[in-house]
């Protein structure tokens, strides 16, 4: 495949299949294996082992000091955070669902993002802040959202979204070894299967899915580097999470020759794959759940403009949520599904 | 004009907290007053009919949360669900000391019994559940989000802690617009360790609001004992620093939680500031429909159950008290119909229209 491809799999140990949320659960028990001061911490992640099991045994495995409960306070659950990183720890704090890090939201964007500047890197808050989001569970405007775009508007964050349980062991890791701050997103509509966004057919496990295929042992999937998921010269469709599933799927369905990229991390972001394969293509869709004023995408479809301007065939087009909150009703409705994001790549096509 | 009356109203509420209780600065300041006046009579003095009446509502709400139990087995309701199964003397016995169009009310995302204990009609709630065009928030709120202007119900939040600092406003607004309401705020004992509650307190206390903030404690946040999230773990003290008087309350029994209610409004009525009070109960299911439950025993729930249900407490005093059981039977058979009828209704609603997604985002369509 390509290189970015390459590049990224030069892992050890064997493999099996596991789900998202097991390959978590494994990176998680490397690195408090690995490294004294990785510390977990969350509501309800100890004693219960979290929401979708993603800390499952950690606690009876590492102990109570290194894998606890917290109250249900996240502003004080990133802020200890911060200052365990500043202290030299290295907390990887869960926040249950992604919409209720708001209250923690003042602790990441003064505090954690803004430490090392402002203390010329005598201090840093090396933090993995772990948090599944998205929609597609019925989970109504507070438990599906994807806030990303808060996130990687601040300076001083870095933003990471797996769409594979490959990925997410691999970035999870180096998310958790990095030195910044980092608030790593689990696209929980795919935690135990590659959800493509057909709701009404049977859903698949990842068992038997090539990315599921996940090494044991210590491996990293490096920050700023996307995944070519499939290689193409119609189009270029960028997305993240759970719509590269949905992405694939239609333009398996539909036989188009799409090159999908994975982005893996938004920031920092591999703008030049993509300004590789856009040159390429001359055409590029963006895919993203979250509403679409200020969307991460209205950022990729600047910079795309300003970087291949010349070589685009037709004007970006986006695929996004609707600029509403998440109903409780009409889920479908409201996801950007394959219908949505077949006519986005019809009308690219046709241009 | 209307900001310059803000202000003011903001700038007099610390002198009128002074004035209203001049030593609360003194020793004489007893956080336990409430408390005190509460156990020289802790029960309400009920008739028969009016145990009856509670009684009817503490059951529709248990009837009508056996049934959304049911749809959501059924997969007719989907995403989150939090029955009220257990608590229902909470609700009904504090809200039926409220005055209706006067005092207003907020709460949590487990709210379903206490929109029914406001009288607020099951079908459109039921239909709420279900996402229906005719549910009170046309579908787009679910289980936890629901509201009610007719009866000053504030809804309904999902994210916990977050409807104590709103009903901070409320309260002020009652003030501001001298409208002698009051308004109740209901949290539960994990919302409890959420930092803006304690912001509210003191807001609170120091601009003198009428304000009854209400910690229903019924032992668990989801999967955590009180006693593993909670350093204070009595929370009707948790005020203390901010010089609101606490109640602690036994919440599985209706008549006791109404006359701590008629204790705890006067002293806010009368202009005194806010009462911060505890509510003992227990919820008999899971967190919400996807809880395994393992963080407690079947024993634990069985002897609550057994022991200190609140429905079958009253009933054992109103049939001691001389109703007839057959009446008793009767009642609740009307109830389940009525609880059977909202179903239908709730299933048999139209979802509501795709158009819907775009309403009601802002004043204007956009
Ligand atoms: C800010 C925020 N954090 C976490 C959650 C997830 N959550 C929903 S309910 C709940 C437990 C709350 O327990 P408690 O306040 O005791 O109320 P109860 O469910 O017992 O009625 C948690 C952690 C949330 N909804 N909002
Ligand atoms: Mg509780």
């Amino acid at each position: 495949m390509s290189e970015v491809e390459s590049i990224s799999r030069t892992p050890a140990g064997d493999t099996r299949d596991l789900t998202m949320i097991e390959a978590i659960n494994e990176a998680l028990d490397i690195m408090l294996e690995r490294d004294p001061d990785v510390i977990l911490l969350g509501e309800d992640i100890g004693y219960f082992g979290g929401v979708f099991r993603a800390t499952a045994g950690l606690q009876e495995k590492h102990g109570k000091t290194r894998v606890f409960d917290t109250p249900i306070s996240e502003c004080g659950i990133i802020g200890v955070a911060v200052g365990m990183g500043a202290y030299g720890l290295r907390p990887v704090p869960e926040i249950q669902f992604a919409d209720y890090i708001y209250p923690g939201l003042d602790q990441l964007v003064s505090e954690a993002a803004r430490l090392r500047y402002r203390s010329a890197a005598e201090f840093i808050a090396p933090m993995t802040v772990r948090t599944p989001f998205g929609g597609g569970i019925f989970g109504g405007q507070t438990h599906s959202q994807s806030p990303e775009a808060l996130f990687t508007h601040v300076a001083g964050l870095k933003t990471v979204v797996p769409s594979t349980p490959y990925d997410a062991k691999g970035l999870l890791i180096a998310a958790i070894e990095d030195n910044d701050p980092v608030i790593f997103f689990e696209p929980k509509r795919i935690y135990n299967g590659p959800f493509d966004g057909y709701y009404d057919q049977p859903t698949r496990p990842w068992k038997g899915h090539p990315d599921a295929h996940v090494p044991e042992g210590h491996y990293t999937v490096s920050l700023g580097q996307a995944r070519i998921v499939r290689a193409g010269d119609a189009l270029t469709v960028l997305a993240y999470g759970t719509m590269v599933h949905v992405a694939e799927a239609v333009c398996r369905q539909k036989a188009v020759d799409a090159e999908i990229i994975d982005l893996r991390t938004l920031v920092p972001l591999d703008i030049e794959a993509i300004e590789k394969s856009v040159r390429k293509t001359g055409r590029c869709l963006i895919v993203h759940e979250a509403t679409r004023t200020s969307g991460f995408g209205a950022e990729l479809s600047a910079l795309v403009t300003e970087r291949c301007f010349y070589h685009l065939e037709a004007p970006v087009e986006r695929v996004t949520g609707f600029d509403t909150p998440y109903p409780h009703s009409l889920e479908w409705a409201y996801f950007p599904g394959p219908v949505r994001v077949g006519e986005g790549i019809d009308k690219l096509l046709s241009e | 004009m209307k900001s310059a009356s803000v202000e003011s109203a903001a700038a007099s509420a610390p002198s009128d907290k002074n004035s209203a209780s001049e030593d609360s600065a003194g020793e004489n300041f007893e956080l336990r007053s409430l408390q005190d006046r509460f156990s020289e009579s802790s029960r309400f003095d009920a008739d028969s009919d009016y145990l009856l009446h509670l009684y009817e509502q503490m059951l529709l709400i248990r009837r009508f949360e056996e049934k959304a139990g049911q749809l959501y087995g059924l997969g007719l309701i989907g995403g989150f669900c939090h029955l009220y199964i257990g608590q229902e003397a909470v609700a009904v016995g504090l809200q039926s000391a409220l005055q209706e169009g006067k005092d207003s009310v907020i709460t949590g995302y487990r709210d379903h019994g206490h929109m029914l204990a406001y009288g607020i009609d099951p079908k459109i709630i039921m239909a709420e559940l279900t996402g229906r065009q005719a549910g009170i928030s046309h579908g787009k709120g679910g289980s936890m989000h629901m509201f009610s202007t007719e009866h000053a119900f504030y809804g309904g939040h999902g994210i916990v802690g977050a409807q104590v600092s709103l009903g901070g406003g409320l309260a002020f607004g009652h003030k501001y617009r001298g409208d002698g309401g009051i308004c109740l705020a209901y949290f539960g004992d994990g919302a409890a360790n959420q930092g803006q509650v304690y912001e509210t307190f003191n807001m609170a206390s120091l601009w003198n609001l009428p304000i009854v903030f209400v910690v229903e404690n019924n032992e668990y946040a989801m999967g955590t004992a009180v006693k593993r999230s909670s350093a204070e773990t009595e929370f009707y003290r948790r005020g203390t620093a901010f010089r609101i008087p606490g109640m602690k309350v036994n919440g599985m029994d209706v008549l006791e939680v109404r006359q701590a209610a008629e204790v705890a409004f006067a002293h806010v009525r009368e202009g005194n500031g806010p009462v911060l009070m505890e509510l003992n109960t227990y919820r008999y299911r899971g967190h919400s429909m996807s809880d395994p439950a393992k963080y407690r025993t079947r024993e634990e729930v069985q002897n609550m159950r057994e022991n200190s249900d609140p429905i079958e407490g009253a009933k054992a005093e109103l049939i001691k008290m001389g109703i007839d059981e057959e009446k008793l039977k009767d009642i609740d058979k009307r109830i389940r119909a009525q609880v059977a009828e909202a179903a239908d209704f709730a299933e048999s609603s139209p979802l509501p229209d795709a158009s819907e997604l775009y309403t009601d985002v802002l004043v204007e369509s956009y």
